[in-house]
């Protein structure tokens, strides 16, 4: 028998939707507790936020290995992030408000912490939209730069976080923690490295 | 299609059954328990909870249903114990919150420090229906069991010089893992109010919920309960009532007093600095349906509004 994974990328798919399907299983069996809303509201939110953390993973774990072909998983990671957030936007749409216009304008208004998170899905939403190759292509030098703007994602969507808190800040620092040190990371490898920014390429594309 | 419920019954504040019936046992019980003062027990560990043999108050919200009391008592927020809501029922069962006395001192003629059994003996408990908002914008609905703040208060006849009155919880740090370690905000947690809010009816010191004792995560044995403030004006397990001359610094206040004010009225104008107060959910209302547009002073406006004249709310939130 031969139990090597034949097509990784495929796996790697299917497996980013565990989270969901966990979630559906807690829904139907009535696990999510006292304020079901609100679980779901941060289940979504918190996977978005951690497969954004995995995006910006990429390109450091790409430079330690010096494995090449990582960008296709990048894409796949952020584009599931942007999924996660989506879904975490329609929750507050429509689950949370049931689509009660005058509530939401003045509740998003009011709420300086979801002005971030507003942010976090623009940014998040112009990366998904130009994520297809053929768009990079054309888009040439100004996809980097565009693309950039991730790390503006990943600190708006921590501070949308930890500002609608009252006490319990320990998940978002530690999200705070994560994106200081890939960031770091990276501005580091800038300084030290043009090798890196080659290896930024896609297979194919060098 | 959005079905728009009539505002004045939501669906999501209708009871379920389950819960329906075992309420209807618990009156039942209530009724054949002999009329007088039935001291319980039910703080101790183990012991069977008593029920009580309360009438509903006149203050009590009638048109209000309760929220099923599973939600009320495993979404607590009791940071002496754990800055989660839901851990605090498992954390708090160490508490010990049996014998227990309250000292009432300060501006007033008779100080002194009371068993808890005493003070009861001395009060009729009623039942009272109230919504309890949180600042962080959830609500839920209460069938609160105890007595106006006043009543105990007019016992130790307060002077008048006591402007403010000022109430602390118990420092018990063997079984409050926040205490002992001195987490997020200054313990023991204080909280206060304007004698006139403390000495209005509908303020009142709960001792139980739901016809039976307070659990302990919910602030046994003794928490006070001020329906149209904010939650955490309501401190829970007091141990200490002082009337004050002078503004106690209370609790939430001192640690953020840009985003927690003395006052803590409920107002759907006044924003927090971070959020909306415009809306709330309330436990134990479906997915899908909308969230609660707010009331000024929880809705407890007629009978309160009358405090805060010529106050401009914004300023004193």
């Amino acid at each position: 028998m031969n139990f090597q994974i034949k097509n990784p990328k495929l796996v790697t798919l299917a497996a980013c939707l565990i989270p969901l399907l966990w979630l559906f299983f807690d829904i139907a069996f009535d696990n999510l507790g006292s304020n079901p809303i609100q679980a779901l509201h941060i289940r979504l939110g918190d996977w978005s936020l951690r497969f954004l953390c995995v995006t910006l993973a990429i390109t450091p774990i790409q430079t330690m290995t010096k494995w090449r072909g990582m960008a296709d998983y990048r894409q796949m990671f952020g584009l599931y992030s942007f999924f996660y957030a989506t879904l975490h936007l329609l929750t507050y749409l429509a689950i949370d408000n049931n689509f009660e216009w005058s509530l939401i304008g003045t509740d998003i208004i009011e709420s300086p912490y979801i002005w971030f998170g507003v942010v976090a899905y623009w940014v998040v939403f112009a990366l998904a939209i130009t994520s297809p190759k053929w768009v990079m292509k054309r888009m040439g030098k100004s996809w980097k730069k565009l693309h950039r703007l991730i790390y503006i994602a990943s600190m708006a969507a921590v501070i949308h976080y930890f500002w609608q808190l009252k006490g319990n800040l320990a998940e978002p620092l530690l999200y705070l923690i994560i994106i200081f040190f890939l960031l770091g990371f990276r501005v580091l490898a800038g300084l030290t490295s043009r090798q890196l920014n080659k290896m930024m390429i896609p297979k194919g594309h060098e | 299609m959005i079905i728009k419920t009539h505002k004045d019954i939501p669906s999501s504040e209708i009871t379920d059954e389950k819960v329906f019936n075992e309420r209807r046992t618990l009156i039942k019980a209530m009724l054949a328990t002999a009329a007088g003062a039935s001291i319980p027990t039910a703080w101790a560990n183990n012991a069977k909870p008593n029920a009580w043999n309360v009438a509903k108050s006149d203050l009590s919200n009638a048109a209000l249903t309760p929220t099923p009391i599973e939600l009320v008592k495993n979404y607590t927020n009791y940071y002496e114990f754990t800055l989660n809501k839901e851990d605090s029922t498992k954390l708090a069962q160490n508490f010990i919150a049996d014998p227990w006395s309250l000292e009432i001192s300060g501006e007033v003629e008779k100080a002194g420090t009371y068993h808890l059994e005493d003070i009861l003996q001395q009060q009729t408990l009623e039942e009272r229906i109230y919504r309890f908002r949180c600042v962080e914008a959830w609500s839920m609905v209460v069938p609160w069991v105890g007595f106006s703040l006043a009543n105990l208060l007019k016992l130790a006849k307060p002077l008048s010089t006591a402007h403010f009155v000022k109430f602390t919880t118990i420092q018990q740090p063997e079984t409050m893992p926040n205490q002992r370690n001195k987490v997020m905000l200054e313990w023991p947690y204080v909280e206060g109010l304007r004698i006139d809010e403390a000495m209005h009816p509908l303020t009142m010191l709960a001792v139980g919920m739901y016809g039976d004792t307070l659990p302990k995560q919910n602030g046994a044995p003794l928490r006070l309960v001020v329906p149209w403030k904010y939650g955490f004006k309501s401190i829970k397990a007091i141990v200490k009532i002082e009337l004050l001359k002078n503004p106690p610094l209370t609790t939430w206040n001192k640690s953020a007093p840009a985003e927690y004010g003395f006052y803590a009225n409920v107002n759907p104008a006044v924003s927090h600095p971070r959020w909306s107060q415009n809306s709330e959910r309330q436990l134990g209302s479906g997915f899908f349906t909308s969230r609660r547009q707010t009331e000024l002073f929880n809705g407890y406006g007629e009978q309160v509004a009358s405090l805060y004249q010529d106050m401009d709310l914004r300023h004193f939130f």
